[in-house]
């Protein structure tokens, strides 16, 4: 049970290895081997959607996952998120100037589950059910999701201008 | 619209100490704490590095009620990484009662009026002999990781005598119920009675009268990131640093201090980011991490998981009313009885917060002159529940909307023209309530248009229109309904918050305070406010919050107080920061200082803008030392520290619309619109003032719909996870449109500053059953309990229209 196994990946464009007991989730190697603790741990059931990061370009809940299965996969954490200068990625940016975000604990899932929505063209963003069905994996207690609708939207159209 | 003055308004009135008008203070400014939290760079407890941290884990009881016979602890003792294993009798002598909250909370004016009965029963922090609720700590053992303190749990060895539960508040009265605590009688912990009027003469003389019984379900605040302790011992010094995710770093030191037997400064208490929090109270693990901190001289975190933080952490509501009213035949409401449980589960230090909360919101917005309530917090077998955003309003509310939209069923009127005929009026204010509040000061609502609210809110909805859409619904076999709320909430609790607003040799400024904020802004909303006050940019202004080392004194952050008190605070230290700058400006420039101005940081003599220092070059030259330029006799350093006492509460209300549809065959509701308005007086920041009643509303659709806290009648929790305990999600809760009523500032402050934190909250279980009954009128179904989720609605239509209720 308590041997470690070395792991390598790469993650938010850098390789990095580490060592991890099986039975660790790849939640807790992120952010107790790896620092990175930017992913946070809101259930550790897989409901809240807190953990969220992206592999190899789709989201999981990190919390479901252990770190070995992650051996020599690409990851995206929301450190991973901003340009390399520091500039805010248009979905941070967007959240912030949609107030989409209050105690921000649940935001980290958002931004990660929303910038895989975007990267796939934000389908039916103008459809207000179909978008909040989408983004209904993640729960946020403080914003009633409200301004996180309007953020996505922001973000989406900030996407398309850029391109 | 009476000119009246608010009797607590502060002498002189509004604007009284000197204060400048709003100019940052209004604006939707973009976050300051955003940079940090989008990006991952935040702070949690749980993302502290901490050299040679040991991590503790909590042994929780599994049963309800029970005798422990025996702890064997020595295998889990010498399990791979364990340090060492507590229970409570590694406790005792070293560990002071837990110290209940209320007994130091209620306030003697309140005592005097009312006289309540409050039955003390101090929480052990590991239960001793009897487990009292699924999930109490029983015992705790640390460890060099988390998974191997988890790994050691399961080798503690537990006996345990299961005991006869009680987990129904009505059979916790009744004689053979056991009793959970023998040294209190019984399981009545705290009771009053508060009459206002002639409520048997009123009743005698009705014209009509109804009753009805009223029930709100247990629900549980649910933050996004669980509680979380990490305290670092200093043996060489004998001091402490402890962070803590619990908005009252001050009294989470006090209670270290207490029960460890500490000096304040030997204990350092830091509140880092939080992931929200939706209520106070303190609980064992507070002082637990601190203890095991010193006990074994090193660093020691604690985070608490789901599983525990949905059997323990802050539960709420769970309300019982039996009402009676009397009416005349036009609809207005003359008088009401109302006997209300409370079930605090095993223990309620803020037994007195909630039930007298209830109490003295239960009239809300109606002039209703006679009432009489009698609250009973009762004692049962499960966890113990705390003040959760709107703390004993979300459940007289309830309450009295369901009275209004009843006695408009039994009258055939609309249940709005029944609202109508019952509101205060503008002119009756500033209205007294013949009641004192919580603080023992008799309430005396602020200034504020009732009727104009709900007209407000009824034309935002467009309730005709709603009204010839639901005929033409019906028409074609759809249910759709609407349904009303309105409240008031007293905000801006006391006794007091302070704010200590300092400038540095940079000219730049910092605000430190006791309101430790976990998702309501107040690092840009109070910064906003020093701008104005001060003369600088929001920019110039950081704003550190919740670290005792900072502040002699703070409360802390709930019962949507802080806006109000910390507010004041920091506005007030910072005008007087100014006349200082001012003063010490007029020294360097050889001007007296009202001709001078200071804005954007820069202090220039009117007239003469070439004449000018800057906020820096101020700051050095009122530096101690002998090159202090400073007025004689004044004292050196650019700091003021001011302790903002509100004379009681203000009265912030709002009033929410909501159309929902019902479908008759599946019990589902949908949420179409809603709508609400509030009075919060002057709004910080419009966008954080919508971002808390967005969120506030969902908190509330959870209440309504889909959330509750349920045992079984052993005392057995049964919803343990996030399958069973169901939030909203982005899919349950519909658009909201915000609307406000910005004409009334408060009186009381000189900001003119009404709480939000938690109206948002307050009304939507009561406009959401409102709606659904309104939806099915018809059928004269009645909605008298939430959460109302599919499946108990689908039993009502059934029940309503003669089916057999089993399906």
């Amino acid at each position: 049970m308590s041997e470690r196994r070395p792991i390598t990946l790469r993650v938010n464009g850098r390789e990095l290895s580490g060592s991890a007991e099986a039975r660790m989730t790849l939640a807790d190697f992120l952010r107790d081997e790896l620092g990175l603790t930017g992913t946070h741990l809101g259930c550790e059931h897989g409901v809240c959607g807190a953990c969220t990061v992206l592999m190899d370009g789709r989201s999981i809940r990190s919390c479901l996952m252990f770190a070995v299965q992650a051996e020599g996969h690409e990851l995206t954490t929301v450190e991973g998120l901003a340009g390399p200068d520091g500039s805010l990625s248009p979905v941070q940016e967007a959240f912030s100037v949609n107030h989409a975000l209050q105690c921000g604990f649940c935001t980290p899932g958002f931004l990660i589950a929303v910038t895989e929505y975007l990267a796939e063209g934000a389908p039916e963003v103008d459809d207000e059910d179909a978008l909040r069905a989408r983004l209904s994996g993640n729960l946020c207690r403080c914003t009633g999701y409200q301004n996180i609708v309007a953020a996505v939207r922001d973000a989406a159209e900030r996407v398309r201008r850029s391109s | 619209m009476s000119g009246a003055t608010h009797p607590y308004a502060p002498a002189g009135g509004p604007g009284s100490p000197a204060v400048r008008p709003p100019a940052y203070v209004g604006q939707r400014l973009r976050r300051k704490e955003d940079a940090r939290l989008v990006t991952g760079r935040a702070t949690h407890v749980a993302d502290l590095r901490i050299p040679g941290l040991l991590h503790a884990a909590v042994l929780r009881s599994p049963f309800a009620h029970a005798r422990i016979v025996r702890i064997e602890t020595e295998a889990a003792a010498t399990a791979p990484g364990v340090v060492r294993v507590f229970t409570a009798r590694d406790l005792e002598g070293k560990i002071g009662p837990f110290v209940e909250a209320a007994r130091t909370e209620i306030a003697p004016l309140l005592r005097e009026k009312i006289g309540p009965t409050l039955k003390s029963c101090p929480m052990p922090v590991l239960a001793a002999d009897r487990v009292l609720w699924v999930g109490q700590p029983v015992a705790v053992l640390v460890a060099a990781d988390r998974y191997l303190a988890e790994d050691a749990l399961e080798l503690v060895q537990v006996e345990y005598e299961p005991l006869a539960a009680v987990s129904d508040p009505e059979h916790a009265l009744e004689p053979d119920a056991p009793v959970l605590h023998p040294e209190l009688g019984d399981n009545v912990q705290t009771s009053f009675v508060v009459s206002v009027g002639d409520v048997d003469g009123a009743f005698a003389r009705a014209e009509r009268t109804l009753s009805a019984r009223l029930v709100m379900g247990r629900t549980a605040a649910n933050a996004m990131e669980t509680r979380g302790v990490a305290a670092v011992p200093d043996p060489g010094r004998d001091e402490l640093t402890v962070w803590d995710a619990n908005a009252r770093p001050h009294l989470v030191r006090t209670f270290i201090c207490e029960m460890l037997g500490l000096p304040a400064d030997g204990v350092r208490v830091i509140g880092p980011d939080m992931g929200g929090s939706f209520g106070t109270g303190m609980f064992p693990e507070d002082v637990l991490i601190a203890f095991l901190a010193r006990e074994l001289g090193r660093p020691v975190r604690w985070v608490e998981d789901r599983r525990e933080n949905l059997a323990n952490t802050r539960h709420a509501r769970d309300q019982i009313h039996q009402v009676e009213v009397a009416f005349d035949g036009d609809g207005r409401i003359i008088a009401l009885k109302d006997r209300y449980l409370i079930d605090g589960g095993a223990y309620n230090n803020y037994a007195i917060t909630v039930s007298y909360n209830s109490a003295a919101h239960l009239r809300g917005q109606f002039a209703i002159d006679h009432m009489r309530v009698e609250a009973l917090s009762v004692l049962t077998n499960k966890a113990p529940v705390t003040p959760v955003r709107g703390a004993g309003r979300p459940e007289v509310v309830f309450v009295m909307d369901r009275i209004v939209d009843l006695v408009a069923t039994e009258l055939g009127l609309d249940p709005v023209e029944v609202r109508r005929r019952n509101l205060i009026r503008p002119e009756q204010m500033p209205y007294p309530m013949g009641m004192p509040y919580r603080d023992g000061v008799d309430i005396v609502y602020d200034r504020a248009d009732f009727p104009g609210q709900l007209e407000r809110a009824l034309e935002l909805f467009g309730y005709d229109e709603f009204r010839r859409e639901q005929a033409a619904a019906r028409e074609a076999g759809r249910r759709i309904g609407v349904g009303v709320s309105s409240y008031v909430e007293g905000s801006g609790y006391g006794p007091y918050e302070g704010a200590v607003v300092r400038i540095d040799s940079q000219g730049h400024v910092t605000v430190a305070t006791g309101a430790k904020p976990h998702g309501q802004s107040l690092e840009t909303t109070l910064a906003q406010i020093c701008a104005d006050q001060l003369g600088v940019t929001p920019d110039d202004v950081t704003v550190k919050a919740g670290d005792t080392a900072l502040i002699a004194h703070g409360i802390g952050t709930f019962a949507s107080r802080s806006a109000v008190t910390a507010g004041t605070a920091v506005g007030v230290a910072a005008a007087r920061l100014r006349e200082k700058v001012l003063a010490v400006a007029g020294e360097l420039l050889e001007t007296h200082p009202s001709d001078l101005d200071l804005e954007r940081g820069i202090i220039a003599a009117r007239g003469a803008p070439d004449r000018r220092v800057t906020l820096a070059e101020v700051a050095r030259a009122a530096a101690p030392g002998p090159r202090a330029k400073l007025p004689p006799g004044m004292e050196p350093g650019l700091e003021t520290v001011y302790y903002y006492v509100p004379p009681t509460v203000t009265f912030a209300s709002g009033t929410h619309v909501v159309g929902v549809e019902v479908d008759e065959e599946t019990g589902f509701v949908r949420l179409l619109k809603y709508v609400t308005t509030d009075d919060c007086g002057q709004m910080l920041n419009p966008a954080v003032v919508e971002g808390q009643v967005h969120g506030g509303v969902a908190h509330g659709i959870g209440n309504a719909l889909f959330e509750e806290v349920v045992y079984d009648g052993d005392g057995q929790l049964l919803t343990g996870t996030y399958m069973d305990y169901l939030l909203p999600t982005a899919s349950d809760v519909p658009p909201i449109a915000v609307g406000h009523q910005e004409e009334f500032p408060s009186e009381l402050n000189p900001f003119g500053i009404k709480g939000v934190g938690e109206g948002g909250a307050v009304s939507p279980p009561a406009a959401i059953a409102n709606a659904i009954v309104d939806a099915l009128r018809p059928m004269r179904v009645r909605v008298d309990r939430v959460p109302i989720g599919p499946e108990r609605l689908y039993r009502l239509i059934r029940e309503a229209r003669g089916d057999s209720a089993t399906g």
